[in-house]
C-alpha cells in the first residue's frame, strides 16, 4: 500500500528543497515528491506530518551497541531500538565489541542481529588492527566485502605512525574510510578530564587538547600523503577545527565529526556537576572557547557531521570513583534535539542540521539514505521542532542510563520514524 | 553554634565566616589537650567513623585522638581503594557503614571526589580527610590555625607554598584558605609541578625560590614524592634539592620571623633540609598540635550543625 506523509515541510538539502511537499512511498522506496494540497488518489493511507519537517532519516555514524560481549550495557537490539527514538533509521556501529569486529564472522553476527530488531539499518565498522592490537592489518577487504562500511580502532588511536600510513594506503584501494580516534597516548596519559583550570581545581589529572590536535595533524598529513579517505572521530578542540579547515582548503580527502556533547558542555559540568562521573568521556568536555569553535566548524561545514558516540555503560562501570569510571555517555536519544538547540539558537538552518546528522554520514560512508529523492529508498524522520519534551533517562530504549542530560528541557523531537517505507516509530 | 556548611569537603566552598568559627572554637577547645584528664563529654553517644582508604598515619592519629578527647566513639576503618575489576565498591562501602548509623564520617581517599560520591549517598556529616590531589582542609585549617596562633592575624600575610603544588590537595586547601583570609599566597616550583590555571585560584607563580622567600612570612615546604624523581617531571632528587629545597644559605634570604611549615612526613635533605626542619624559624609540631585541636573544632561544629539540622525537622 502507498503511503503519503502530508502536510510537512519537506527539508532535503541534496536536492536544494526546503519547502511544503508531500512525500509518497511506496515498495519501500520514495515514489514522488508531490505538491501539497493535492488530490489523494484511493487506496493511499496518509499520515499527517502538519507543523513537521520531513526530512531524510537521519544517521548516526558513530555508535557503541556493545553486542557482542557486553550485552548488560547495550544490545543490538536495545540499541537499534534507541536510535529509532532518538529519530535515526540508521547507525554505523563500532567495531570495540567483545570479541571486537575484526573478522567477518563478527560482521555477519551483527548484521544477523540487527535484521532481526527489525529498527534501524546497522553498518558495522570494522577493526583496522586484529583485536584493535594497534599491530598488523585487519581482513580489512574481506571485512567490507562482508559489509562493514569503514574502519577504525576506535577508543585506540593507531599510535604507530607507519601502520596508519599504511592503513590509509590499503584502504584507497577498496575505497572505504579509516576512522581515526585522534589521541596521543602518552600526552593523555593517566587523565580524567580537560587540562586547565577546572582540572587544577579539582585535583584530577588532566588531557590537553594538543593530546588530540597533534593527532589530527599527523593523520591529515598521513592523509595527504596517501591520499586515503580520512575520517576524523569526536574533534573537541578549536585547534582541531582550525586543523581540519586548513586541510579542507589546501583540498585534502579529509571529514570529521562531532557529538553533541562537545557542542553543548564545557569542562565545567565536571565542576558542577561535582564529578558526576556521566561528564566522562573520551575526549573530554572543553572549554567554552573550544565549543564556540565547534559550533563555528559546524557552521561553516568543516565539520561534517553530527555523530553521538553513543557509549553505554551501566552502573557498574559509573557508579563508582571519577578517576576510575569508563568513559562515554550515551546519545542517541538526546542527540537531535541538542543538534535542534543549535539551529533554535540561530547557529544552524534545519538543511544544515539535515546535512549533517544524514546526508553527510550517508556520503561518507557510502550507504543508502541521506536524500528523499524518488527512487530513494523510504527512510524517513519526520520532526516537530516546536515539541517540547524533559529527558528522562528511565524512559530511555537504551538499556544505559549515563546521560548527563537528564531532566533537560530540550525542543523539538522526532515524532515518526519510517525505514523503507515501514513506520518503527 | 553550627556551620553554614553541612560538610567539610574542601575550602573552595567555606564562608571566611566558617572558617573563622572553625578557627576560633579550634583555641577554645586546645586547652583540653593540657589538662590531666584529657576528656569532655561533647560528643558523648555520638560514634565518629574514620574511613581511610589510603595509608595515613598522622592525620588518621589526629582524627582519632580528636573524635576521642570530646568522648565519640571512633571507629577506624581501613580499606585500599577498590580498583573496578574487584572488591566492593565506594557506594557499597558506604551504605553499609551508613547502615550502622555513624553520627560522622571523616574519609581519606586517593581519588579526587570521592568525599563528593559519598555526600551524594548519605546525609551523614562528611569531613574529607584528603581526596587525591583535590582538598585536604583540615590540614588548611589547622595550617591557619598555626599562623594565627604565631603572627596573631592571617590577613596581610604573604604565605610562600613550594613543591610539588600539581599533584598537592594540601597547597590547593591552603591557596582557599589564606587567601579568603586576606593572605598573599605565592606558590613555587619547577613548571612540570605547576599546574594550569592555578593563579586563577588566586596564587602567584614563580619558578625561583630566591624570588619568592625574602620577604615571605610563611614558608610551607610540601612534601616531594620520592617516585616522582626518575619521571618525567624533573630530572632527580639531588637536582631537585638543590633548586628547590628549603636550606640554611635560603633562610639567610628570609625575614628575621618567617614561619617554616611541612605538612609532613618531610623527606629530611629533599625539600627541607635537617637544619631548616630542626631550627628556630620551624613550627612543624606545632602544626601537629594545632591538628587535633581544629579536628576536634570540626567535629564538634558538625555534629552540633547535624543535631541542629534533625530539630528543625522534628518541627516541620
Amino acid at each position: 500500500m502507498k503511503t503519503l506523509i502530508k502536510g510537512g515541510r519537506l527539508v532535503d538539502p541534496g536536492q536544494g528543497l526546503d519547502e511544503p511537499r508531500d512525500v509518497l512511498m511506496d515498495k519501500g522506496k520514495i515514489e514522488a515528491l508531490l505538491d501539497p494540497g493535492g488530490k489523494v488518489s484511493t487506496g493511499v493511507r496518509t499520515v499527517d506530518a502538519k507543523d513537521c519537517l520531513v526530512v531524510p532519516g537521519l544517521i548516526d555514524m558513530h555508535v557503541h551497541l556493545r553486542e557482542p560481549g557486553q550485552e548488560y550495557k547495550e544490545t543490538i537490539a536495545s540499541g537499534a531500538a534507541a536510535a529509532a527514538a532518538g529519530g535515526f533509521t540508521a547507525v554505523a556501529c563500532m567495531a570495540n565489541t567483545k570479541p571486537c569486529n575484526d573478522s567477518a564472522a563478527v560482521t555477519d553476527y551483527i548484521l544477523e542481529r540487527a535484521k532481526a530488531a527489525k529498527q534501524v539499518f546497522v553498518y558495522p565498522i570494522g577493526a583496522a588492527t586484529p583485536g584493535l592490537s594497534g599491530e598488523g592489518m585487519a581482513e580489512i577487504a574481506d571485512l567490507k566485502e562482508h559489509g562493514c562500511v569503514a574502519i577504525s580502532d576506535d577508543g585506540r588511536p593507531i599510535m604507530n605512525a607507519e601502520l596508519a600510513r599504511r592503513l590509509l594506503e590499503y584502504c584507497k584501494g577498496f575505497d572505504i574510510p579509516v576512522v581515526s580516534h585522534p589521541e596521543d597516548l602518552n600526552l593523555s596519559a593517566g587523565g580524567a578530564m580537560h587540562e586547565g583550570y577546572i582540572s587544577t581545581q579539582l585535583g584530577l589529572p588532566g588531557i590537553p587538547a594538543e593530546a588530540e590536535e597533534v593527532m589530527v595533524a599527523r593523520d591529515i598529513l598521513l592523509a595527504e600523503l596517501t591520499g586515503g579517505r580520512l575520517h576524523l572521530a569526536h574533534v573537541s578542540t578549536a585547534g582541531s577545527v582550525r586543523l581540519v579547515r586548513e586541510a579542507k582548503s589546501r583540498g585534502a580527502a579529509v571529514t570529521c565529526e562531532t557529538a553533541p556533547h562537545y557542542f553543548t558542555l564545557t569542562q565545567e559540568a565536571v565542576r558542577d556537576l561535582e564529578y558526576h562521573t556521566s561528564t566522562k568521556m573520551n575526549p573530554p568536555l572543553r572549554t567554552q572557547e573550544d565549543r564556540e569553535a565547534i559550533i563555528q566548524g559546524l557552521r561553516d561545514g568543516t565539520i561534517d557531521a553530527i555523530a553521538s558516540d553513543h557509549a553505554p555503560h551501566s552502573p557498574v562501570e559509573k557508579d563508582v570513583e571519577f578517576i576510575l569510571a569508563m568513559n562515554g555517555i550515551v546519545g542517541l536519544e538526546t542527540s537531535l534535539g541538542l543538534a535542534l538547540k543549535l539551529v533554535h539558537e540561530g547557529w544552524l538552518s534545519f538543511s544544515q542540521l539535515v546535512e549533517r546528522m544524514s546526508v553527510a554520514p550517508a556520503r561518507i560512508l557510502g550507504i543508502p539514505g541521506g536524500t528523499l529523492r524518488p527512487g530513494s529508498p523510504a527512510h524517513v524522520t519526520v520532526i516537530d521542532p516546536a515539541r517540547e519534551w524533559t529527558v528522562d533517562v528511565a524512559q530511555f530504549k537504551s538499556k544505559s542510563r549515563n546521560s548527563p542530560f537528564q531532566g533537560w528541557k530540550l525542543r523539538g523531537r522526532a515524532v515518526q520514524v519510517w525505514v523503507e517505507g515501514k513506520k518503527i516509530v | 553554634m553550627a556551620l553554614l556548611v553541612k560538610h567539610m569537603l574542601g575550602l573552595e566552598q567555606v564562608e571566611r565566616e566558617d572558617i573563622e568559627t572553625i578557627l576560633d572554637t579550634a583555641a577554645s577547645l586546645q586547652e583540653i589537650s593540657y589538662r590531666p584528664v584529657k576528656k569532655v563529654p561533647t560528643l558523648r553517644g555520638k560514634t565518629q567513623v574514620n574511613l581511610f582508604f589510603e595509608p595515613s598515619t598522622r592525620t588518621r592519629t589526629s582524627f582519632e585522638i580528636a573524635g576521642k578527647r570530646l568522648s565519640a566513639d571512633v571507629v577506624n576503618f581501613t580499606a585500599s581503594a577498590s580498583s573496578l575489576s574487584k572488591g566492593e565498591t565506594l557506594a557499597d562501602t558506604a551504605r553499609n557503614l551508613w547502615a550502622m548509623r555513624p553520627d560522622i564520617l571523616v574519609v581519606r581517599h586517593s581519588a579526587a571526589g570521592a568525599p563528593h560520591l559519598l555526600a551524594k549517598l548519605l546525609d551523614t556529616p562528611i569531613i574529607n580527610a584528603g581526596d587525591g590531589a583535590h582538598e585536604h582542609p583540615t590540614q588548611a585549617l589547622l595550617d591557619m590555625f598555626t599562623v594565627r596562633e604565631k603572627k596573631r592575624k592571617l590577613s596581610g600575610l604573604k604565605v610562600v607554598i613550594a613543591g610539588d603544588i600539581a599533584h598537592s590537595r594540601v597547597a590547593r586547601s591552603n591557596i582557599y584558605g589564606f587567601s579568603k583570609m586576606g593572605a598573599e599566597v605565592w606558590v613555587v616550583g619547577p613548571p612540570t609541578l605547576i599546574p594550569p590555571g592555578i593563579e586563577r585560584m588566586g596564587a602567584r607563580v614563580s619558578y625561583r625560590l630566591e624570588e619568592a622567600i625574602p620577604d615571605a612570612d610563611v614558608i610551607m615546604m610540601l612534601r616531594i614524592q620520592l617516585e616522582r624523581g626518575a619521571g618525567s617531571l624533573f630530572p632527580s632528587l639531588r637536582e631537585y634539592a638543590i633548586r628547590f629545597g628549603l636550606n640554611p644559605a635560603r633562610m639567610r634570604l628570609c625575614k628575621p620571623d618567617v614561619l617554616v611549615m611541612h605538612p609532613g612526613p618531610i623527606n629530611r635533605g629533599v625539600e627541607i633540609s635537617p637544619e631548616v626542619a630542626d631550627g628556630p624559624y620551624s613550627v612543624i609540631l606545632d602544626q601537629v598540635e594545632a591538628g587535633v585541636a581544629v579536628r576536634m573544632a570540626l567535629l564538634y561544629l558538625l555534629c552540633a550543625g547535624a543535631e541542629h539540622e534533625d530539630t528543625d525537622q522534628g518541627r516541620t
